[in-house]
């Protein structure tokens, strides 16, 4: 058992590879670079493959190659270049092909603070790319979890064949923990599943009794078939065929929406007897713990719930932990994004309230505690 | 039965294709087939890779492993095929503006890189699937739905441009030359490095009509009147150059390769273990 | 080209579009077209030499088979 100081960005990689990642293609950019650089690193000790694109939109589609014949392949990036991705975020939906898009936040719009952290591009993971998609988006909390939660982002985009964004803020990026990653010998790694029927019979996108996602054969490996960002049929091939077009779409939406139970994992703290709920995720929920144990010493009976899949959100939990509390306060480094899906879900039974940050200033346990008690006073 | 050649390399539950009257794609697509026929390359071996846009419709009427990736990104994503799988011949169909406009960024540096992919521009001189805008091959002067005043832009010579950028086998062609398309293709494949070929095609539909250039006829007999080789070329005077498409085989100098570059980094990195 | 000598030259008037292409480059003018469509109007002119299935950009022509 090995105890190593370990930076997210470098959990993150190592994590990657300990999944299975054998191929990264990226552009530089701050917070996340370290991503890249540690993969160029590590990536050809064991046999994987490394590639510096030209640009964010070359990063992606070259995951998206490498994924079509038979590598694991991640990318990583951070809003501006999250923003340039999303196009192709799309044709990795639509092609149900499986790959992990790292977004280490920073403060946006646009070239915004780029050192400082947010966790403002909660929406635009859930809906950057264009048209009616659905998309899972995972964030850890902590070094640790930044490793386990990557393993888990490469099982679910091969289980699901789904790009799958796995989100961290610029605070948990480059944080410093220690962490032991020689005990992960039970950890799960999922692959995609492979066709076993003769190439004659391969249908590219059907998906069989019992399956969830179509069967995907490598290029190379004797199945020649065709894959396109134009609506398609079970063969691979375009059609404008509205039927087609209708069946397709509810089918990609629908082998996430159906399978909330298997992608939604969270984590609750002190919620069993708490009449007040924190919903913080990233770098922001540790400030939260601090703030709900500060605040628990003075009596005040407060938990938190840390959504750990953003997207598909943990709809069923929340909907129970409105029936449980009084008041939910979301608290987050924006301006009140996870606030509507929270509040849509638990708006109907308890007061849900937001607190948020923009500047690219780290919420401190004192300001969630200010708020907890404003609103307890009043 | 269709011809042999389309029977053994077509999807042909796909065709008909969708490409208009007289278009010269479907020129481009059986010459580049038949290349790879004469290579003799394994149908499974080949993975064939465009971009979006009338000349990246081809993809999906080819029997190989085809994707149809997104506007101007076919090399991104073969750049991927390519290194993941260094085993696939990896070519690209693209068109002007697919590989030149939205696409340029990844067409100079998969040069710069000489990774192992040939790509194949079917040039067009216009934007056929949106209806006929002017593209980065428009010449000066010419008209579009975009350039209703005809064109101010100049145009790229795509040749000259990847020479700059590091490819190793450089080629241009016409759709009167169906055979020299051909030739160069084999050439390319066999290239181990980044290849281009540059294939003048026609758009009686779009380029042609708004152009007043004639039918489909017409078109490939102005083709045939204009092509000339490099070195009759190079003989003329200035004057006489005007208007001349010129064609062949401009650059074939191998260097290394960026996948093999790779492997041998793998390999040697094994070793020190 | 000997192997040529049994091929005779065949249509796909299906895929056919009427482009003209054939027409206009068959050396022999064994080639015209008919309600838009390709048409052998002369078979015994042909010499099969392949020109139109060299440039038929439809596949619809090709030497095929006796």
């Amino acid at each position: 058992m090995t105890v190593r100081l370990m930076q997210g960005n470098e959990a993150c990689v190592e994590g990657a590879l300990k999944a299975g990642m054998k191929f990264y293609a990226g552009y530089p950019i701050t917070p996340s670079t370290e991503i890249a650089e540690i993969s160029a690193l590590e990536l050809p000790k064991v046999g994987g493959k490394f590639i510096q694109m030209e640009d964010e939109i070359g990063g992606m589609a070259t995951i998206i190659g490498a994924s079509v014949a038979g590598l694991k392949s991640m990318t990583a990036t951070s809003g501006p270049g999250f923003s340039l991705k999303q196009e192709n975020i799309g044709y990795a939906i639509i092609a149900e092909i499986p790959c992990v898009i790292v977004n280490v936040q920073r403060v946006g719009p646009s070239t915004g603070l780029p050192t400082s952290p947010a966790q403002g591009d909660i929406m635009q993971a859930r809906w950057g790319t264009h048209g009616d998609h659905s998309i899972i988006a995972l964030y850890p909390n902590s070094v640790k979890e930044i490793y386990e939660i990557t393993v888990r982002a490469f099982n679910l985009a091969e289980k699901y064949r789904t790009p799958v964004i796995l989100l961290l803020d610029e605070i948990i990026g480059h944080m410093r923990e220690k962490i032991d990653i020689d005990d992960n010998s039970k950890i799960e790694i999922i692959d995609r599943k492979k066709p076993s029927c003769p190439p004659e019979k391969y249908l590219a996108y059907a998906v069989r009794e019992g399956e969830i996602v179509p069967s995907m054969a490598s290029f190379g490996e004797g199945y020649r078939y065709h894959i396109t960002g134009l609506v398609h049929k079970e063969t691979g091939f375009p059609t404008g065929n509205e039927n087609v077009a209708e069946e397709l779409v509810n089918r990609l939406t629908s082998k996430i929406e159906n399978n909330v139970d298997d992608i939604v994992t969270y984590d609750e703290y002190l919620l069993e007897d708490a009449d007040i709920a924190i919903v913080a995720f990233g770098a922001t929920s540790r400030s939260a713990k601090k703030a709900i144990n500060d605040l628990r010493a003075e009596g005040y009976k407060v938990g938190m719930f840390r959504p750990i899949t953003i997207w598909p959100s943990p709809e069923k939990q929340l909907l129970e932990l409105s029936k449980n509390v009084k008041r939910i306060i979301v608290v987050e480094m924006n301006s009140g994004q996870y606030f509507l899906e929270v509040d849509r879900i638990a708006g109907k039974n308890t007061l849900v309230e937001k607190y948020g940050k923009i500047n690219g200033d780290i919420i401190k346990p004192e300001e969630i505690e200010a708020i907890v008690k404003e609103g307890h006073n009043a | 039965m269709p011809s042999q050649l389309v029977n053994d390399y077509f999807r042909q539950e796909n065709l008909p294709h969708i490409w208009c009257s007289g278009c010269g794609n479907g020129i481009v697509t059986r010459a580049i087939v038949k290349a790879i026929d004469s290579l003799g390359l394994k149908k499974d071996d080949v993975c064939v890779v465009s971009g979006i846009g009338c000349s990246s419709r081809a993809s999906g009427y080819l029997d190989f492993n085809t994707i149809h990736t997104t506007h101007g990104r076919a090399l991104a994503f073969a750049t991927g095929i390519k290194l993941a799988n260094p085993k696939l011949n990896v070519i690209v169909i693209s068109g002007d503006g697919d590989a030149s406009a939205i696409g340029g960024n990844h067409l100079i540096h998969a040069s710069r890189r000489n990774i192992d992919i040939t790509t194949i521009v079917y040039n067009n001189n216009i934007y056929g699937m949106t209806g006929g805008q002017y593209s980065p091959t428009t010449p000066c002067g010419d008209k579009a739905t975009t350039a209703p005043y005809g064109n101010l832009d100049n145009t790229f010579d795509l040749c000259d441009l990847v020479k700059g950028a590091g490819a190793t086998y450089i080629a241009r062609s016409t759709i009167y030359s169906p055979n020299m398309i051909q030739k160069q293709v084999e050439n390319g494949i066999k290239n181990k490095g980044f290849s281009l070929i540059e294939t003048i095609t026609s758009c009686p539909t779009y380029y042609g009509r708004k152009n007043k250039k004639g039918d489909a006829v017409q078109m490939l007999t102005y083709l045939r009147d204009h092509s000339i080789n490099t070195v009759a070329y190079n003989k003329l005077s200035d004057e006489e150059r005007e208007g001349k498409i010129v064609v062949g085989e401009f650059h074939n100098s191998p260097k290394p390769e960026f996948t093999q570059l790779y492997d041998e980094l793998i390999k040697s990195m094994a070793k020190e273990d | 080209m000997p192997t040529n000598t049994e091929k005779v030259v065949t249509v796909n008037l299906e895929w056919c579009k009427g482009c003209g292409i054939c027409v206009a480059f068959c050396p022999k003018d064994v080639l015209d077209l008919k309600d838009e469509k390709i048409h052998i109007k002369n078979i015994n002119a042909c010499i099969k030499c392949g020109q139109c299935e060299l440039r038929c950009p439809d596949y619809a022509i090709w030497l095929g088979d006796r």
